[in-house]
């Protein structure tokens, strides 16, 4: 901005977003329990609270854009301070996905009910349609690295590129976790074996959902010119949380898939 | 520095803004703070009152006001939850963290302002939630979750707690979770990038490195809590089995995840307010803190070691004998540095010029009230005694000195100290004297008797106890009483001090006073530090 500020910092202009997408996540959670507890309309109300929160996510994320694009805002302390903010949010993620572990652990190692798997629960086979996803996830790791090159390479084309497949890729893994889901031979409610599935793999399959939603928004960002070789945060953010995503999974596949089977 | 320095650029300087724009969009971690402290007090208000009406209920053996045990624990439930998440931690961490890490780094705001402020307005909706879990079904013919701040299955369960009054609960959680997680990477990067040249972490206030250890344990604990109560929700409504034996799973998976958490929690609440006694025994002593980086290192160990002791609100669950020897082991451990920081306070104050101002009495009494807090901490440590002791008012007794008469104090201590900074205003320090005085008698009154009630064998939550113990418990609730006249007595000094509007000074401690707080007016101006202070 023009005027004389003395510091690095982004002092930002007062946003209504925050207090709309705490409104979102309130409608959200009555439609939620309304839902759960079959009470009419509940899954519309909690549709109408989502919708909130997506919208809040969009203009929020559409100003930071427009504050590091065109207002320069991200000065390198302020772009430092993003990379701070995202790996933090990762490591409450990986504390997140910790408590599932936790219960995986607790449940496959002591197995309450004699044996694990529990009898009559038929695991999939990991080298099936999970190792394939393992593959794919990996080639994504790589694809996405090869996109990230290029773009310091200042070499638009194979950036598209290298970030297209990588979305590719991420919707097959999603399009094989659905088929995968849909031919298992156990279902979330029977039992822990199950619960204990499900849980880490459903949560991994939507944080799988949301870094392609933002691998395709960076597409779309690339697309428009707002990487530079020097500035890129928002697509390095979505680079670390896809290797987040990747790691995850191995531990799913190696621990969940391989070993508890 | 005069505020007539900052009257350039920006829109928002000076405050010409709307009240919308300013309080409700607000991107200032000033106003912020001002919010969150306002939303504590009115949360601690209804907490407090809840507490009274509790005390009235065990004033006298029998039933006198509630209809039943249910009823009970639902305020048991709500007084723990309101006080734990709605009190006590946007006080501390969203009240004064906001007002003063900023401020005492010498940075002009948090690293992420906009987050700072859904960080704020996610507890309206969380709390919220909280007060209508209250009014909706719980457990069979009562509205309500009555199932302790510990939300423990079987009792959270679809079998303890067949009514939606228990998701309402764990959602609430859930966003008060998610706000606590989002302040807690926004003060991290604020503490690691936003320090004014100069300011190295060893130079740092003691009261911001309370408050970075503080954000650690809630960056890593809080997820896991909010994976244990996703998986509550799950087996409530959607038929998983986590927690159902019947199904192969087992309610003792959740005590562990909630523990891991939980333990933690009770750090989260008293850093900060270790930090505020750091800066507040320093300034009424005129001396720097005796060994600072002792002070600094023993917090980050309380954290670290924070995370390893769980299992000693487990020991009588059936853990087997090694896993119990080491948890009490590890236990103790804890105590070394919670030593040190004790005797670093009284090694400041020794050969120090005090002056008993406010503050400082609140400082003091948490000192002392803390210790014995701490000391019943190390007995109930020992895994032996605590199968007597566990569940019982001894545990009530300890926790109570560490939280209400540890982590309260604090706050107080705080509020004292920086009132005028805040405000611009002096309180009276008679009415102000009086609410200490008088909290102090009412609490101790409560407290101290629960020692001699759990020691006699009264378990926690339960609505009713045999005659025998009718002595101290009349006690205890007198002492509720008149601690709530204490409270009302704050109530008075805060809303006098805005009506008398006594201009305070910019520093009204004196050389004591080193912070950079203190070299800014009161109140400081919209934005502070718009030049960066330089620290030699
Ligand atoms: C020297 C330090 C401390 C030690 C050794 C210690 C030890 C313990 C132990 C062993 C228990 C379990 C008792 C039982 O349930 O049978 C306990 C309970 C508790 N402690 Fe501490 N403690 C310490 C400091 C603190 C602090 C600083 C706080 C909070 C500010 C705190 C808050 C609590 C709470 C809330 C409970 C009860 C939890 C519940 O069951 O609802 N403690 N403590
Ligand atoms: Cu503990």
């Amino acid at each position: 901005m023009a005027h004389e500020q003395k510091h690095p910092y982004h002092l930002v202009e007062p946003s209504p977003w925050p207090l709309v997408g705490a409104g979102g996540a309130f409608v959200m959670a009555m439609g939620g329990i309304f839902y759960m507890r079959d009470i009419p309309y509940g899954g519309l109300v909690a549709l109408i609270g989502l919708l909130l929160v997506l919208k809040t996510m969009y203009f929020w994320w559409r100003d930071v854009v427009r504050e590091a694009h065109y207002q320069g805002h991200q000065t390198p302390v302020v772009q430092l301070g993003a990379r701070y903010g995202m790996l933090l949010f990762i490591t409450s993620e990986v504390m997140f996905f910790l408590a599932f572990f936790w219960a995986f652990f607790d449940m496959a190692l002591y197995p309450r009910l004699g044996t694990w798997p529990p009898a009559g629960i038929v695991p999939f086979d990991a080298f099936d349609l999970p190792f394939i996803n393992t593959l794919i996830l990996l080639l994504s790791g790589t694809t996405v690295t090869w996109a990230h090159a290029a773009l310091i390479d200042g070499k638009r084309r194979e950036l598209l590129i290298g970030l297209g497949l990588t979305i590719v890729l991420g919707a097959m893994f999603t399009a094989l976790q659905a088929f995968e889901y849909s031919h298992a031979a156990f279902s979330f409610n029977e039992g822990i074996y199950p619960s204990t599935f499900y849980m880490a793999t459903g949560f991994h399959g939507f944080h799988v959902i949301v870094g392609t939603i933002f691998l395709t928004v960076c597409w779309f960002r690339a697309y428009a010119g707002h990487f530079t070789p020097e500035q890129h945060f928002g697509f390095e953010a979505a680079a670390w949380y896809w290797h987040f995503v990747d790691v995850v999974w191995l531990f799913l596949f190696v621990c969940i898939y391989w070993w508890g089977a | 520095m005069s505020s007539a320095d900052h009257a350039h650029g920006h829109d928002d300087h000076g405050v010409p803004m709307s009240f919308v724009r300013r309080w409700l969009y607000s991107t200032n971690h000033k106003d912020i703070g001002t919010l969150y402290l306002i939303f504590a007090v009115v949360a601690g208000l209804i907490g407090g009152a809840i507490s009274i009406y509790m005390r009235m209920e065990l004033q006298d053996p029998g039933l006198q006001y509630m209809q039943s045990g249910d009823v009970w624990n639902v305020y048991v439930t709500a007084h723990g939850l309101i006080m734990v998440f709605f009190v006590v931690m946007p006080a501390l961490i969203g009240g004064f963290g906001n007002w003063f890490v900023p401020m005492m780094i010498g940075a002009p705001d948090m690293a992420f302002p906009r987050m700072n402020n859904i960080s704020f307005w996610l507890l309206v909706p969380a709390f919220l939630l909280l007060v209508m879990s209250l009014f909706v079904p719980g457990a069979d013919n009562s509205s309500g979750a009555g199932v302790g701040w510990t939300i423990y299955p079987p009792m959270s369960s679809k079998l303890g707690t067949p009514g939606p009054a228990m998701d309402f609960a764990i959602l609430s959680l859930h966003l008060a979770g998610a706000s606590s997680i989002l302040g807690a990477a926004n003060f991290i990067t604020t503490i690691f990038n936003m320090r004014a040249p100069g300011m190295t972490l060893h130079k740092m206030p003691l009261f911001v490195w309370s408050i970075l250890v503080t954000a650690f344990l809630l960056l890593l604990a809080l997820p896991v809590l909010a994976g244990a109560i996703t998986m509550l929700l799950t087996d409530r409504n959607f038929g998983t089995a986590f927690f159902e034996p019947a199904g192969g799973g087992d309610p003792i998976l959740f005590l562990h995840l909630f523990w891991f958490f939980g333990h933690p929690e009770v750090y989260i609440m008293i850093l900060p307010a270790f930090g505020i006694v750091s800066q507040v025994v320093s300034t009424f002593s005129k001396k720097p803190v005796f060994g600072y980086l002792g002070m600094a290192y023993a917090m980050v160990s309380i954290g670290v070691v924070g995370f390893v002791v769980w299992a000693h609100h487990m020991y009588t669950v059936g853990l087997d004998v090694d896993t119990r020897a080491y948890f009490t082991a590890a236990t103790m451990v804890i105590a070394v540095p919670t030593g040190i920081k004790i005797f670093s306070w009284i090694a400041t104050m020794w050969g120090g010029s005090i002056e008993f101002r406010l503050p400082m009495m609140w400082a003091f009494g948490f000192i002392f009230l803390f210790t014995v807090g701490g000391v019943t901490g190390v007995v109930l440590a020992n895994a032996g005694l605590d199968v007597a002791l566990h569940n019982t008012y001894y545990v009530i007794a300890h926790f109570h000195y560490v939280l209400s008469l540890g982590a309260v104090f604090g706050i107080f201590c705080g509020f004292y100290y920086w009132f005028a900074k805040m405000t611009g205003y002096e309180y009276s320090s008679f009415l102000a004297r009086a609410h200490f005085w008088i909290t102090f008698l009412g609490v101790n009154l409560t407290f101290f008797p629960m020692h001699f009630l759990g020691l006699a064998g009264m378990p926690r939550r339960y609505i009713d106890y045999p005659d025998a113990l009718a002595g101290w418990n009349f006690v205890a609730s007198i002492g509720a009483y008149v601690g709530g006249i204490g409270t009302l007595i704050f109530v008075a000094v805060v809303i006098e001090a805005f009506i008398a509007k006594r201009k305070a000074a910019d520093n009204p401690w004196g050389v004591g006073a080193t912070t950079l707080e203190w070299t800014l007016p009161s109140p400081p101006p919209f934005h502070t530090f718009e030049e960066l202070p330089r620290i030699k």
